[in-house]
């Protein structure tokens, strides 16, 4: 599959894949995916369970290559710098983009504070001062700030579900990411919480480019700029979300967004 | 209920039999299993009844605070209670961060590698191997070679060895209980391995891994066959003044004393008993205490 061009293409592209092919052990899960992340944008990555979407953007911040057996093959390049490339540290690339899982996961043994300043704490890159505008900002940022300020000392994992995502979403905001890959962050939540975190992307995509893994079409049409449709790992479609949703090119898209399938 | 019943027996009079029978095998397992828990209770309340019974007469903080004597009205256990917190806490010292390392070498770093699996498969044997095999094993190694004499170090560094399969995989149990989830959550924060073992894998263990050296310095308090092979003295009149000192222990006190013929000395020997009993259930007390505040703090 090629890449698509949109209306959107005078946007600078954030990430660039070209063929990126992704196995577990000998079993190939992604087919060459070329695709286009342009910058600031939203961008939705649908398609039904095990279509290689959440692979996919594991393989933008190197999370696959982490599960034993896992590889990948391919180009992909943040700002025209290819991340597999042998001068790049995963490590440092993880903080420049980073990512918000499926199910909450705040760090047990850590206060609503630690949580967010936890990506700080863990890589030893503590600043002296400015802490608390780190930890204020963040949360802010997360929405999330007029609900804990006055529980900073609490356990994170006491805040209710929807508030522990906003809580990762600020923790992985704190460490000033480029990129915030999110691996549907909202299938654990309740509608009011869903909610929350589409407005949330809404207005956190002015600042970051975000790559959004949904099993929802509902909200995929509410929070993206582009959709990228995926089926047993080939890139089908990569459009504009109106026209993915109102006139796809091909028919497997309209099959899926019609509810023929998956 | 009743009707129920009532209404089966009407459609099928056999079904009401199969019912009870199945209640009578019920309640005959649940009555198997409480036999199971209460006769070792049982057991174990006459066992520390009788000990206490014989214990009575010598009872005191006399007999905690006085050295061996010939004569058993004025023989204490303070040598022997001395010996055994001195030989816990260097056991404690020796095998908790080379146990843990162990563990977080062997769950974090080395799986699946074929050193990884040779050394497991050595870890299980150990854990079997009978404690005066230890004993030979410290005496041949901390006693002779490396020279240590029958000292109290060389007695803990014989005592971790036997422990330290308890503590290798009690951690690694408790490793294996953090969610894979935190560990992703270090790493997508550009977390190194080790920062993320480091701050969020071993403070999520930390409960579990105390759980661990509890049961296993419950286990190095109690022992006494490795200590008497590495050589540990019998009739002490003196504290140990360093880590080179010749020592004894509870259990080897007590040892003694039980095979003494004169009844006096047997009296003593209960009430070393009941003084190993209560030492072994603060030093518990306190590890519980210390995994319930780490507890409280991370949930």
């Amino acid at each position: 599959m090629v890449a698509v061009d949109t209306d959107l293409s005078d946007a600078p592209a954030k990430f660039v894949t070209r063929d990126v092919f992704a196995w577990f052990g000998d079993k190939r899960v992604l087919h060459g995916v070329s695709l286009d992340i342009a910058a600031n944008r939203a961008i939705a990555i649908i398609g039904p369970s095990g279509c290689g979407k959440s692979t996919f953007i594991r393989c933008l911040n190197r999370m696959h290559e982490l599960v034993p057996g896992a590889r990948v093959e391919g180009q992909i390049r943040l700002d025209g710098i290819d991340v597999y490339g042998s001068g790049v540290d995963p490590v440092r690339l993880r903080r420049r983009v980073g990512m918000v899982f499926q199910k909450p996961n705040p760090f047990p043994s850590m206060s609503v504070r630690e949580n967010v300043l936890a990506g700080l704490r863990l890589t030893g890159s503590v600043p002296r001062a400015g802490l608390d505008e780190t930890l204020e900002k963040a949360l802010i940022q997360a929405a999330l700030w007029e609900e804990v300020k006055d529980r900073l000392g609490d356990p994170g994992v006491g805040l209710s579900g929807g508030q522990q995502q906003r809580l990762c979403i600020a923790r992985a905001l704190a460490v000033d990411p480029d990129v915030l890959l999110m691996d549907e962050p909202c299938s654990a939540l309740d509608p009011i919480a869903t909610a929350k975190i589409e407005d949330l992307i809404h207005t956190l995509k002015r600042s970051y480019t975000i790559v959004i893994v949904t099993h929802s079409m509902q909200q995929a049409a509410r929070v993206s700029d582009q959709t990228a449709f995926f089926l047993s790992g080939d890139l089908i479609e990569f459009d504009a979300t109106n026209r993915i949703f109102t006139s796809p090119r091909d028919s497997r898209t309209e099959d899926y967004i019609t509810g023929k399938f998956g | 209920m009743m009707t129920r019943i009532a209404q089966q027996n009407a459609r099928d009079p056999g079904a009401s039999m199969q019912r009870t029978g199945g209640n009578i095998g019920e309640r005959a397992f649940v009555l198997c299993c409480l036999a199971a828990v209460v006769l070792p209770l049982l057991l174990l309340a006459v066992l520390i009844g009788d000990v206490l019974l014989d214990a009575a007469g010598r009872m005191s903080w006399d007999f905690i605070t006085s050295y061996p004597s010939r004569r058993a009205e004025r023989a204490g256990i303070l040598p022997a209670l001395v010996g055994s917190l001195l030989l816990v806490a260097l056991t404690a010292l020796l095998a908790l961060p080379v146990g843990v390392g162990a563990a977080i070498y062997l769950e974090e770093y080395g799986k699946r590698s074929k050193l990884a699996e040779l050394i497991e498969i050595n870890i299980a044997n150990l854990a079997g191997v009978p404690s005066v095999i230890y004993g030979l094993l410290g005496l041949g190694l901390f006693v002779r070679s490396l020279g240590l004499g029958r000292s109290v170090l060389a007695g803990a560094a014989t005592l971790s060895l036997l422990v330290l399969p308890i503590v290798i995989l009690s951690s690694r149990e408790a490793l294996r209980t953090v969610p894979h989830a935190l560990r992703e959550a270090c790493y997508a924060l550009g977390s190194t391995r080790w920062q993320a073992i480091r701050r969020v894998v071993l403070p999520t263990a930390l409960p579990g891994i105390l759980t661990g050296a509890i049961l296993s310095l419950s286990r190095a308090i109690g022992e006494t066959a490795p200590l008497i092979v590495v050589g540990a003295l019998t009739y002490v009149t003196f504290l140990p003044d360093g880590l080179d000192a010749p020592f004894t222990a509870l259990p080897i006190q007590i040892f003694n004393w039980v095979s003494r013929p004169q009844h006096e000395f047997l009296v003593n020997a209960a009430a070393g008993i009941v003084v190993l009993l209560v030492t072994m259930l603060l030093l518990n007390a306190l590890a519980i205490v210390l995994r319930n505040r780490l507890q409280k703090r991370s949930t």
